[in-house]
């Protein structure tokens, strides 16, 4: 019994063991929040600056504005002109466009591997299938997006005879490559992660194993695999380097999936880098920035809610 | 060990001191920073008493600079305005110009595209938006698809104030990351077009230009660019506080001299030709 006995000592070196990881943990909430301040201090002026809050305030930001008199009423981002021009809606349009494309190609592919993956697949074959998912995560973006730039354009317009060349799909294609292994990887590991139980259960009633994928494990993973496509389009709405190769980047506001598309964060992207510090514009870009902050963190807080909901629904009728 | 670490240290400081009276500051334009950066290189490996100092910032912040005292070289790819020649005055300065380079900006297209030559007014009705079939301007019935370059390149505003008199580019102009990129698109795409530095062209072609319609149209070339034929291009400028003397005057004659429009035209600038670099000379 002595042997077990711990000194003060070693109970100091739990105590400061504790604290630190402790602290760790929270330093990513804090970094957060450091990021979130820094990137909001910076729009600031557009709502105190007088200066710049002529050029580009936020209704200016938000609705119609007729720019040049008797010319038609239209939002136009025109940062660089005579008349800086700052709606954001034809950017919004493009980044929400992109990303739809992008979940339309990724989620029925990422979940399909998925359920292959975890249900019906050898061993053996599931180990060859998983990391080479796993590694398209792995490329560098820059690379999807020269492919999407050099090779799919090309073949895409080829196909399909668009008459823009950079348009919305062959960036939604791009940016779905992108998020496969998310929505692959997180649904994959629900679905493994269903109990053992469940399945046995389902078999011993009759069920074959077609039957027991569809009516038992897919539904009692939903929440996992809402959490995938959820995570997998934060991915599609901050991703950049993709979207500014591949895109055309022309702020254009159309229906048209075969129109180019200019997003949010390629347009942060490519203009930050040489804006005069302490403008309008600069102003702008920064705010552009808190908007896709705010805009991811509110999808994934959504996702979690969802994600809660499901599970205390499934585990509810379990029981 | 100990004494040559020290000896060094005292040694390279008496050169900072030494050469602290020779320093050269030059200021402005993002489009020259890049040839003033290897100029100030090459001229200081031939003369190293010299220290100079090149930033960037653009042709305004260079102007502001040399107005307020705080270079002695301003590097600039246009004009100073009416506005600032009148502060320079206020402010007692004495702008002194000398081009240094020349610049010019070509226009890409396919080489499938029957296409040989445009017009200013015609490039301004694409990049504007108000052509959008080459139909228009003699080719073949097909859209046309505008390529362009981002919105804070010295290209693009220089392609804005030039070819479209500071209207709006089309919004449906795709703006892509470099001109390399704007080029490979072209080749890419039979109806693109697309605007650039002239030593990028590979895999297009280069349409000829004419100012208006009784001008020839010009196809860019060292040749045309250097001799001020073809109408896209522009001079890029040096000014001072009046006129260069001592070491200043070194550099820009060094600058102008056959080795170094040589440098220049590695960097894919366009050298001046021969005898107006030799009459741009400090004398």
């Amino acid at each position: 019994m002595d042997k077990l006995q711990f000194k003060p000592k070693s109970r100091w070196r739990e105590f400061i063991g504790e604290k630190f990881i402790a602290l760790s943990a929270l330093s990513a909430l804090v970094a957060i929040f450091l990021i979130f301040a820094f990137i909001f201090k910076e729009s600031i002026p557009i709502f105190t600056d007088p200066d710049i809050k002529e050029e580009a305030s936020v209704d200016k930001m938000v609705f119609k504005q007729e720019f040049y008199e008797g010319r038609e009423a239209k939002w136009s981002w025109q940062p660089n002109s005579e008349v800086p021009k700052y709606s954001l809606l034809p950017l919004f349009i493009g980044t929400i466009k992109a990303a739809l494309i992008a979940m339309l190609f990724a989620v029925p592919l990422g979940v399909g591997a998925a359920v292959y993956s975890a249900e019906f697949a050898s061993r053996r074959m599931r180990e060859f299938i998983k990391p080479i998912i796993e590694l398209l995560a792995g490329i560098p973006s820059v690379v999807l997006g020269f492919l999407a730039l050099i090779v799919l354009a090309t073949f895409l317009q080829k196909t399909f005879g668009f008459v823009f060349r950079l348009n919305t799909i062959n960036a939604g294609i791009a940016l779905g490559l992108a998020v496969i292994p998310i929505v692959f990887t997180v649904a994959e590991d629900a679905m493994t992660s269903v109990p053992k139980s469940l399945r046995d259960a389902a078999l011993a009633l009759g069920a074959n194993p077609w039957q027991v994928s569809m009516t038992v494990v897919l539904p009692a993973a939903l929440p996992g695999i809402a959490a995938g496509i959820v995570l997998g389009f934060g991915r599609a709405i901050g991703e950049t380097m993709i979207v500014l190769m591949a895109s055309g980047n022309a702020a254009i506001i159309s229906a048209s999936f075969t129109d180019s598309i200019r997003t949010i964060s390629a347009t942060i992207a490519a203009e930050l880098a040489e804006v005069v510090f302490g403008s309008a514009h600069y102003s702008v870009l920064f705010f552009l920035g808190t908007l896709l902050f705010v805009f991811t963190f509110f999808i994934n807080l959504g996702g979690d809610y969802i994600l809660g909901r499901l599970k205390i629904k499934f585990q509810g009728r379990m029981k | 060990m100990k004494k040559t670490i020290f000896a060094t240290m005292i040694l390279l400081m008496a050169v900072g001191l030494l050469s602290a009276g020779g320093t050269i500051t030059i200021k402005g334009s993002d489009t020259l920073v890049r040839l003033g950066q290897r100029w100030a290189e090459e001229y200081m490996k031939i003369n190293p008493e010299t220290v100079i100092q090149v930033s960037g910032g653009g042709s305004g912040t260079g102007i502001a600079a040399l107005l307020n005292g705080g270079t002695d070289i301003c590097e600039a790819s246009r004009d100073m305005k009416e506005k600032e020649y009148k502060l320079a005055k206020e402010k007692g300065i004495d702008p002194y110009r000398i081009s240094v380079s020349l610049d010019g900006i070509s226009v890409f297209l396919n080489e499938k595209n029957p296409v040989k030559e445009l017009s200013f007014a015609q490039l301004k009705g694409i990049y504007t938006g108000a052509v959008t079939n080459w139909k228009e301007v003699g080719g073949s019935d097909a859209r046309i698809i505008v390529y362009g370059r981002e919105n804070n390149s010295g290209t693009y505003a220089f392609f804005k104030e030039h070819v479209l008199d500071e209207e709006d580019f089309s919004e449906y102009t795709q703006t892509l990351p470099g001109t390399a990129a704007v080029v490979n698109a072209v080749a890419k795409d039979i109806n693109g077009i697309g605007y650039g530095g002239i030593a990028w062209a590979t895999g297009v072609k280069f349409a000829a230009v004419r100012k208006n319609d009784k001008d020839p149209a010009i196809l860019p070339s060292m040749e045309t660019v250097s001799n001020g034929t073809y109408p896209i291009s522009r001079e890029l400028y040096w000014f001072f506080n009046g006129k260069p003397e001592g070491e200043l005057k070194k550099l820009v004659n060094w600058a102008l001299s056959e080795e170094g429009q040589k440098v220049a035209e590695a960097m894919d600038y366009i050298p001046l030709s021969k005898e107006i670099a030799e009459k741009n000379k400090v004398k």
